[in-house]
């Protein structure tokens, strides 16, 4: 009897502490946690990514497994006056719809890093934009630059009398062009500004404090003491700024579907126009693999060009 | 929470230089509120705009002549009714919210245990796999939506919300990851060194101690994943087809857009619609939002 009473608790407790043991052994436990994450992102992400690669050296259609042709699809892209104008419209877009977040976006930050009632009311309110799906607020710009109902071409001419005549802005490609960069804008300040504002609150306002007792202007006080300090931040900021507003789909999409007369289309949403509506998925792909040298030529500039102040500074790497 | 108290000190001590050279209130309100005020008006004027519109009768929505377009002299639930009752809104909006509580909660599974191995079980390599999945981050969906929409239909999956909640944690993994890895830092390595110990096994650290600590983080994860997926446009564009399997984004562009005279009432109705649960959603954790975007940026 003894025996047994003291046996079975003893056999229980070492039957889950193999298991446990198993589960505390390191590298097992490593596997296992990383596994999900990286099961994941290999499979959907890393694959694709090369299958996409792969696709744009076939002539695949959708339905139909394609051959490998070689460069083909990227002579024709070379020779296509669509592909060359969706490049020229991607860097167009991304070049003034950047500067103009960060020169908006810096701007409301700095406002926004004063002391004032309903702070951070306001800074919530702010973030409003970037909340939103794109495609909803896309939709209200929409309506904001119809031809003839649009409300700005009600304040022009109606209301203060500037113009005589509403305001095309979707009917020709300049004007379309550059109401698809402000919608862009619109969207972006708030991400901008909520970023760096977190940059400028790190900046020890002794240094201010120093630079004043010098006798530094308000101008020399943010040339030389917030700007430096905000490199770092900037550069990141920079980077993703400048790769999201490259590969833009949904704005674009929404807004125009790349009209008129194909003139405002990205280098996206031509690759969705020709991958997936048109079904030529390997050239849809090779569209889209051609984004990547623009993007890593714009990351290393945007990073190594702002973040390279920093290390020339001396300052330590944090 | 921390930040918001922290805040008002910080801008107080930069606030008294300033009064020296900003002495005069009048231009102190042409220096900061006036365009202040502007930013807060032109940030805002598009959701007005949208609210305004989806409660405007017909007559009044295309007559500015008779009716101020600023405000409406007859309010109208009649783009609602049309949404919720005679189109699949309801529906659209049933499936968006499965997909981003689908993918919110596999990402943050994934994320959690991959930021857990990664800061706390060092091994050799781990900043490694850490940069990895950073590097992940970078890769935008508009290059990846042509490839994967061929690996969704060879997985069988294509035109299924399935297929998207699978999806998702390709942008939402790396973020959260990276959050993470920021909240694990923080927290002080010597509790876990107390718990091992007293013999307490890994997983026991992990369940008890990092996870209960590493709590806002996993709000901020949540909540970002959360706004992301609802929000989310290339991917459910390309892998769903059938009318009932969109979200409320993809729909309202492809399902209400239709014929030469767009419905704007109803339009800006659905717009707004699907604009209200993320709206309210982030109100209700704002300061979590803020944190985990300024901490993302500052990491």
């Amino acid at each position: 009897m003894s025996v047994t009473t003291l046996s079975s608790p003893a056999l229980a407790q070492r039957q889950p502490s193999w298991l446990v043991r198993l589960f505390d052994y390191k590298p097992f436990l490593i596997v296992m946690c990383l596994a999900p994450a990286i099961g994941l992102l290999t499979v959907f992400l890393t694959y694709p990514l090369g299958l996409g690669i792969w696709l744009a050296f076939t002539d695949t259609t959708i339905g139909r497994k394609g051959v490998y042709v070689g460069l083909e699809n990227f002579q024709y892209l070379l020779t296509d006056p669509l592909w060359w104008n969706a490049v020229f419209y991607s860097v167009v877009y991304t070049g003034i719809a950047t500067f103009g977040k960060f020169a908006l976006g810096f701007w409301l930050a700095l406002l926004l890093n004063n002391h004032f009632p309903f702070k951070s009311l306001l800074r919530a309110i702010i973030l409003l934009p970037w909340i939103v799906p794109t495609v909803l607020s896309a939709l209200a710009f929409w309506w904001i630059y119809d031809p003839q109902f649009s409300i700005i071409s009600y304040l022009l001419v109606d209301v203060l009398h500037w113009r005589s005549s509403n305001i095309d802005f979707l009917g020709s490609a300049w004007p379309a062009r550059f109401s698809l960069i402000a919608a862009n804008i619109w969207r972006g300040i708030p991400f901008v500004a909520i970023s760096l504002l977190a940059g400028l609150q790190t900046i020890s306002p002794s240094l201010y404090e120093a630079a004043m007792l010098d006798g530094a202007s308000a101008w020399q006080r943010f040339r030389y003491i917030t700007f430096p300090m905000m490199m770092p931040i900037l550069a990141i900021v920079m980077t993703f700024s400048i790769i999201f507003t490259f590969t833009d789909f949904q704005l674009v999409y929404a807004i125009t579907r790349g009209g008129p007369v194909n003139s405002t289309h990205l280098l996206a949403t031509l690759a969705f126009q020709r991958g997936i509506a048109g079904g030529e998925l390997g050239e849809g792909a090779a569209i889209a693999v051609s984004m990547i040298p623009f993007l890593v030529f714009a990351t290393l500039f945007s990073y190594f060009g702002l973040a390279r102040r920093k290390w020339q500074q001396g300052e330590s790497n944090d | 929470m921390t930040d918001t108290v922290a805040q008002p000190a910080v801008a107080d001590a930069k606030a008294a230089p300033d009064t020296m050279a900003w002495d005069s209130g009048l231009r102190r309100l042409m220096m900061i509120y006036l365009p202040l005020g502007c930013f807060v008006l032109i940030l805002l004027f598009p959701f007005y705009w949208m609210a305004i519109t989806s409660f405007k009768p017909n007559a009044e929505l295309l007559n500015y002549k008779q009716h101020n377009p600023f405000w409406i002299s007859s309010p109208t639930l009649a783009h609602i009714k049309h949404l919720l009752f005679d189109t699949a809104y309801p529906r659209w909006l049933w499936t968006t919210m499965w997909v981003a509580i689908g993918s919110t909660t596999l990402s943050l599974i994934a994320s959690t245990l991959a930021a857990y191995a990664i800061e706390r079980l060092r091994f050799r390599g781990s900043p490694y796999v850490g940069l990895g999945i950073y590097l992940a981050y970078l890769v935008p969906p508009s290059i990846l939506f042509i490839p994967l929409a061929t690996v969704v239909v060879q997985f069988g999956l294509f035109d299924s919300p399935l297929a998207l909640i699978l999806v998702y944690p390709t942008f939402l993994v790396p973020f959260c990851t990276w959050l993470l890895i920021g909240y694990f830092k923080s927290i002080p390595y010597e509790l876990e060194e107390c718990a091992l110990v007293d013999g307490a096994t890994r997983l026991q650290i992990l369940r008890r101690i990092t996870l209960p600590l590493a709590v806002p983080g996993l709000i901020s994860a949540g909540i970002f994943s959360f706004t992301l997926s609802w929000n989310e446009f290339i991917y459910a564009l390309a892998f769903i087809q059938s009318g009932a399997n969109k979200t409320v984004p993809v729909a309202i562009l492809t399902e209400l857009v239709t014929g030469d005279v767009y419905q704007w009432g109803a339009l800006m109705a659905g717009s707004l619609l699907g604009s209200l649960p993320v709206a309210v959603f982030y109100s209700l954790f704002v300061d979590y939002y803020v944190s985990s975007l300024t901490g993302a940026v500052k990491e």
